[in-house]
């Protein structure tokens, strides 16, 4: 039970904080599909300041490294979104798919490299973390992370800076209706900018989350198995609001760590089913939900539409 | 002596390619006047306007505020010489409170960049107060009319303390009541020391509520006047460069056979669960303008689309020249003679991103002479979009291949009509066919409407217009909540009468 807590935990964690960031660069007028690639970038920033990082470090130090590496290499990734669907106004669909494919495969050759580079007969993408999270650990071992707890501050946060200050106001107003904006004098582009950046931002941090949740080394060939773009059905589920895309994180954190824990449950193991049913079921239920909930849609109004100053 | 303008717009030119939007225009605002920018659509106010509030840069001319030189490169520029604008489609968030609307660009924040919305929240309701603009600081955008959208506009013009308000073709959204009330709105400001620009083409309003008024046309500037010192005539020639004859000229004519003829027709409503239109029935004759009156959202949107095609009736028959076509497609019934200018131009009329000869032969395309076994024959589309832009007046940028959104509403509406007239139709549906247009393209409208009626056409005319329903028609209908409530006379009928009719309080 109380490993069910754990898992339920670290994974509404990483979709939480990856469906926020898809919530800020919705509300500023891009849709970010590139979530995916966004969290392999961040993944790694965080991987290769672990793998350098002695066992013995400071584990204040190393939570303090890894959460800023993986939100810094996050935050380039994301700037490959920016430039290219505000400055250059290309489709945000294609750009996020286009980082998608990119961040797996750059991740993967970068990775190689280094281990190549390292030891000749090694030439895996993988790297291991075996006892330097323990770090991010509470309580040693029990899998209740800092991070978590991190999470639950930025969700605050997010809610503090959407909802009550001035920057989250201009942000929601870009994405709603980028004229009416400008015409009050604020620069959309910049606010634009600014709401990606935090997307990438929010979805590395959320890349160290995943690949430090429960595991102690990572595949980067495997990319982040989908957890991008569940993040985004979540953040649809959420309807765009922070607090509701809490309650949807925790609700598919369940059953994503449902098929790591169920044969601790007799009941469940008594259905005999597949291991893969499990494994299916978050996948499955974002499917169902997007069905139902992409009709009534809160989606702000003017996301995928590049910013053009000459249109009224 | 003290600089008696606010602002000075001194010989504009602005240039856009292929056109001079602006030529040496030159408007000056005095301080506490309600001032009038009057011109055709198309005529360059918009632009002008774009010009003063820093969204265009003019390539000659000088902006001069208090009488000193300004230059100003965007709204923020604008907003901080103190002037505002209510544009014509309102800069609202849609999901945003009123309040949040009026702070947006302009929020008071405590020292940790926290919102201070209670104390803006005062200040608006102060000034809405002393201005007397109701609203509700704390209703959203998209659940509130129109009419209070708009003073959310002006409440952000005043929340940001503008001494120089702009309004953009305010009242063609409005009720006649919420006209009313705008005037009395606007009147007041002036009357606080605000100067106001009042942007429109239609010169009833300009009368009744300007004290100046500076014409445009085609670009260029014509001249200003007192509006107390001219008629409405002498303004409407300024504008459209000759005399326009606001009566319609109409020869005696006695109806022939019967061309429509609808029974017992009804439509259900897309709003609740009965019937839009209700059991109505009633024919057209050739050389006949019959024209459905009513107060917007009688049926009379529900009525058309049944009638076109674009809704299936719910009871009832529509016959075409001795053909049913109850059934039909929308096509069939295009084919059959039934032409449509549509209520919503943009919607139903036209493939905006098409270029204007696409969407001239929108309905016709699969015809032997503009397609061969299922390849489109361009040469003689081309001919013939060049052929109606000549026979029409069509003005455009670029002749047949100019991109239909490009268009102003007027030339946009002539595509619509020179489309559906051309395919020599023996019944023809004009819907408010003179909707947000200047009174050139009005007059033009209504000749070619009478035109039809003349060569023998029946012509089905719906109209809210009052004047448009008195002057166009043989014979009015009017419709109320879904049902045909009155025939009347146009020449034996009073605007009075009709008005009790529509209203409900009266049925024959």
């Amino acid at each position: 039970m109380i490993l069910l807590l754990q898992y339920t935990l670290l994974f509404a964690s990483v979709l939480l904080l990856v469906a926020l960031g898809g919530c800020f660069s919705e509300h500023s007028g891009v849709i970010n599909i590139g979530l995916e690639g966004i969290m392999v970038f961040g993944a790694l920033g965080g991987a290769l300041v672990m793998r350098v990082l002695s066992p013995t470090t400071n584990a204040f130090v190393v939570i303090l490294s890894c959460v800023c590496a993986s939100m810094l290499t996050g935050m380039v990734y994301s700037l490959l979104l920016a430039v290219a669907a505000i400055n250059f106004k290309a489709d945000q669909t294609l750009v996020g798919t286009a980082m998608n494919l990119l961040g797996t495969a750059a991740a993967t050759v970068i990775v190689k490299a280094i281990n190549t580079a390292t030891n000749p007969d090694n030439p895996s993408a993988t790297i291991a973390y075996v006892d330097i999270r323990k770090a991010f650990l509470i309580w040693p071992g029990k899998e209740f992370s800092w991070l978590t707890l991190l999470t639950v501050v930025l969700l605050v946060v997010s809610i503090v800076l959407l909802y009550k200050t001035k920057f989250g106001l201009r942000l929601m107003a870009c994405g709603e209706h980028p004229q009416a904006a400008a015409s009050v004098g604020i620069n959309v582009f910049k606010m634009r900018y600014a709401g990606v950046l935090i997307s990438g931002l929010l979805g590395g941090l959320g890349g160290l989350v995943y690949i430090t949740a429960g595991v102690s080394e990572w595949k980067f060939e495997n990319g982040v198995a989908g957890f991008g773009f569940l993040a985004l059905a979540v953040m649809i589920f959420g309807g765009w609001k922070p607090q509701r895309i809490a309650l949807a994180a925790l609700l598919f954190g369940f059953f994503r760590a449902l098929s790591n824990v169920y044969t601790g449950f007799p009941f469940l193991t008594r259905l005999n089913l597949p291991s893969t049913v499990y494994n299916m079921l978050p996948y499955i239920i974002s499917l169902v939900v997007l069905v139902i909930f992409s009709k009534n849609s809160a989606a702000p109004k003017a996301e995928g539409i590049p910013y053009d100053k000459g249109s009224r | 002596m003290e600089n008696q303008y606010a602002i000075e717009m001194l010989h504009i030119t602005k240039r856009f390619p292929g056109i001079i939007a602006n030529d040496d225009i030159t408007l000056q605002l005095r301080k506490g006047e309600i001032h009038a920018l009057l011109g055709e659509n198309g005529a360059g106010k918009s632009t002008l306007m774009s010009v003063l509030f820093g969204l265009y840069q003019a390539e000659e001319g000088v902006i001069k505020k208090d009488g000193r030189e300004v230059k100003i490169n965007d709204p923020n520029d604008a907003n901080a010489l103190g002037i505002g604008m209510v544009h014509q489609h309102f800069k609202l968030v849609e999901c945003f409170t009123v309040l949040d609307n009026i702070i947006l660009g302009v929020e008071p924040t405590d020292k940790f960049g926290m919102l201070k919305k209670a104390e803006a929240r005062q200040r608006v309701v102060e000034l809405s107060n002393r201005y007397n603009l109701q609203v509700d600081p704390d209703a959203k955008i998209q659940d509130i009319t129109v009419g209070m959208q708009q003073r959310t506009e002006i409440l952000k013009m005043l929340y940001r303390e503008n001494e120089i308000l702009i309004f953009d073709e305010p009242t063609a959204v409005l009720t006649p009541q919420e006209i009313d009330e705008l005037m009395q709105i606007m009147k007041n400001l002036a009357a606080e020391g605000k100067s106001i620009l009042f942007i429109s083409h239609k010169l009833a309003e300009i009368m009744a509520v300007a004290d100046r008024c500076s014409v445009l046309r085609k670009g260029k500037y014509i001249g200003t006047v007192n509006t107390k010192d001219v008629t409405m005539e002498e303004l409407s020639a300024m504008m459209v460069g000759r005399n326009v004859n606001f009566h319609v000229e109409k020869p005696e004519k006695t109806p022939g056979k019967v061309i429509l003829d609808i029974k017992n027709m009804s439509v259900k409503s897309h709003s609740h669960s009965g019937d839009a239109v209700k059991n109505v029935s009633f024919q057209v004759h050739e050389g006949e303008i019959v024209c459905i009156a009513g107060i917007d959202g009688n049926g009379q949107t529900e009525f058309v689309y049944g009638l076109s095609g674009l809704e299936p009736l719910s009871t009832g028959t529509i016959t075409l020249e001795g053909k049913d076509l109850t059934r039909t497609s929308i096509r069939q019934r295009s084919l059959l003679g039934m032409s449509h200018i549509p209520e919503d131009r943009h919607k139903h009329g036209l493939v905006l991103d098409y270029t204007l000869e696409d969407n001239i032969v929108l309905q016709r395309y699969f015809e032997p002479q503009f397609a061969n076994m299922g390849f489109l024959r361009r040469n003689n589309i081309r001919q013939y979009a060049e052929k109606l832009i000549e026979q029409y007046d069509i003005r455009s940028g670029q002749g047949p291949i100019t991109i239909a959104r490009s268009m102003s509403g007027g030339n946009q509406q002539k595509v619509i009509i020179a489309r559906e007239i051309d395919k020599a139709p023996s019944l023809l549906i004009a819907v408010q066919p003179t909707r947000g247009l200047d009174v050139g393209a009005i007059e033009y409208i209504h000749k070619q409407i009478v035109e039809q009626r003349n060569r023998g056409k029946a012509v089905l005319l719906v109209s809210l217009e009052m004047d448009e329903v008195l002057d166009v028609s043989d014979r009015i209908l009017v419709m109320y909540e879904g049902e045909i409530v009155g025939e009347l006379n146009p020449k034996t009928t009073t605007p009075e009468e009709m008005g009790l009719y529509m209203a409900g309080a009266k049925r024959q």
